[in-house]
């Protein structure tokens, strides 16, 4: 047997001697803060071997797939995990550091995105199952983290009940499909539907158990209670990393399993994308707590992705991708700002916020480019990430979806500047003080923002993209 | 194979069981009922996959395997589940959603 195969695994591998190598030292060191450093630094080893060129191949009689596109998929998540593990380090000192559970929040999100890869890597739907599966149960513990605390306990157990909910959902689903196919390899899998009531069936169920996960909208009541609940790197985590995830397994399902059923899901991608961006928008126009504000804003930013899926070509692919990056870098700016802020005030209103920039300006600015990414203002990457999406719609003629799109691109960009609105113009009696963070927090919050400043001049990244995304 | 019970009956079985599981979920208010309903959707897939593996293609094993990995990981989800109940019980006294629920639009 040759053992180099497994090295297609690489990224797996690494990340879980990462797990055991960090185990190991929360039991033999003394100092917890030093874990801390062992970690951060672990994990930016790790995103730096995953950055080395991968072959395509398939391992475990095709169980485990690779390709460029899944490499390069795994990257962006790595990236997106060092950088909140960076941002969310003076958190840890803070919070977790009296508690000496500082080992277990590392371990427990590193396993998350563990079962992350499994999942998107996947070329069997048992595979599927036990990386979903991997990839939930870890994050509803880091929810109901903080065991003082009634809102986190509540955030942990929605976050585990509606996940299993849709796990169960996913599975009927996925016992129908192999009553008709007969097997449960996707390749095995691929063209063998057609059209008969019982795989329609069978398409709903599974696609909304993944909807679960991306919150779509008659799935989305999780959402805004849980991002509340949980600690903020827990929030930021489950709405970048998991819903990318997520998002990019819904895809290779739908194109890669089910493209025979086409026509089933772009109905069902059309309806839920309106769906999803309306009341996503309108109910992120009511809140007042950020962490809700962001919650609904994810869930809108949803339907905007699901308007990428209706074409399943390589321009689809690129697109939603491309916006699933910037997507990940945007939150997180915001989430890391939201943080700092939280951490050092105990502010999480956006009333609160009134007077920000005059006392802490740098933070302010990365916030304002954060949701300019999101509401698609030109200059920044956030506009380009709308733009492909809409080319993509404008491919299929699905022109009055995009003049939906672009009522809901208005109403977001309203609730956006609100923000920006209460941080730089509105004046405050008694503004937030200054405060300054940790080495690790202002190096990750300075180069997700100059990274989205930076794409959106940098064409060659979508290029890129767009080159490795022909696999499907 | 069952003698004399034909695959029709047995997949109406394991779909009431689903939708019974379903009904129990959105309608009980215990958090403990409602993690019974979880388990009742996920042994009616797991049960749907053995009746399909045996019935329609009995010369595999993916269906009777996949049931076993099912019930592997629906324990482990359950195990956290109950965690997460003990330590809201603790924090608030009852099991009730509508004395829990605190976070609301």
């Amino acid at each position: 047997m040759n053992w180099n195969t497994f090295l297609l695994m690489r990224h797996e591998i690494v990340l879980a001697i990462t797990i055991l190598i960090l185990l190991l030292a929360d039991i033999f060191t003394d100092d917890k803060k030093k874990v801390n450093i062992i970690a951060i630094v672990l994990f930016a080893i790790h995103t730096v071997i995953g950055l080395l060129p991968l072959e395509t191949g398939t391992l475990f009689g095709e169980m485990f797939v690779t390709t460029p596109l899944i490499a390069a998929f795994k990257n962006i998540l790595n990236i997106g995990v060092l950088l909140i593990l960076l941002i969310s380090s003076s958190w840890v000192n803070a919070k977790m550091l009296p508690l000496k559970k500082v080992g277990e929040f590392y371990v427990l999100i590193i396993a998350s995105l563990l079962g992350m890869f499994y999942m998107i890597s996947s070329g069997h739907f048992i595979m599927l199952y036990i990386g979903l599966e991997l990839a939930t149960l870890p994050v509803a513990a880091l929810a109901s983290y903080d065991v003082f605390s009634r809102k986190s306990s509540e955030a942990g157990i929605k976050l585990i009940l509606s996940a299993a909910l849709s796990s169960g959902i996913l599975l009927f689903g996925i016992s129908i499909m192999y009553a008709i196919s007969g097997s449960l390899y996707f390749s095995q899998m691929a063209g063998e539907f057609g059209y008969s009531y019982l795989s329609i069936l069978g398409l709903i169920m599974i696609f909304s158990g993944m909807a679960f996960k991306i919150s779509l909208v008659p799935f989305h009541f999780w959402t805004a209670d849980v991002y509340e609940g949980a600690p903020t790197p827990v929030a930021s985590f489950l709405s970048v990393i998991s819903k990318g995830a997520a998002v990019f397994m819904l895809m290779i399902l739908l194109f890669k399993v089910f493209p025979d059923m086409k026509w089933v899901w772009t109905y069902l991608l059309y309806g839920i994308a309106i769906l999803t961006m309306f009341v996503g928008n309108l109910f992120a126009l009511r809140q007042q707590n950020l962490q809700r504000f962001l919650a609904f804003s994810s869930v809108a930013q949803a339907g905007f992705i699901m308007m990428g899926l209706l074409s399943a070509d390589q321009l689809a692919v690129s697109a939603v991708i491309y916006f699933i990056a910037i997507y990940v870098l945007s939150n997180i700016v915001i989430f890391g700002a939201v943080q700092m802020i939280g951490l050092a005030s105990d502010k999480w209103n956006i009333d609160d916020y009134n007077g920000l920039y005059r006392t802490n300006p740098k933070i302010s600015l990365a916030l304002m480019i954060g949701l300019f990414s999101l509401a698609g203002i030109p200059p920044i990457a956030g506009f380009f990430g709308k733009f492909f999406l809409y080319v993509v719609a404008a491919s299929q003629e699905y022109y009055w979806l995009i003049f939906i799109a672009v009522v809901n691109v208005t109403i977001s960009l309203y609730y956006y500047l609100l923000v920006i609105r209460a941080a730089f113009l509105r004046k405050s009696d008694n503004p937030i003080p200054h405060f300054t963070s940790d080495i690790f927090a202002k190096i990750g919050i300075g180069v997700a923002s100059a990274i989205l400043l930076g794409l959106g001049i940098y064409s060659p990244f979508y290029d890129y993209i767009n080159s490795i995304s022909n696999i499907f | 194979m069952i003698e004399g019970v034909s695959i029709y009956e047995i997949l109406t079985l394991s779909t009431l069981i689903f939708f019974i599981g379903v009904f129990g979920f959105f309608t009980r208010k215990n958090l403990i009922a409602m993690l019974m309903s979880i388990e009742l959707i996920l042994n009616s897939a797991a049960f749907n996959f053995v009746i399909v593996n045996k019935y329609l293609y009995p010369e595999q094993l993916d269906g009777g395997i996949f049931s076993l990995f099912i019930i592997a990981i629906a324990a482990a989800e359950t195990a956290l589940a109950l965690a997460i109940i003990i330590n809201l019980y603790r924090l608030v006294m009852s099991l009730n959603t509508d004395k829990l629920e605190t976070l609301k639009n």
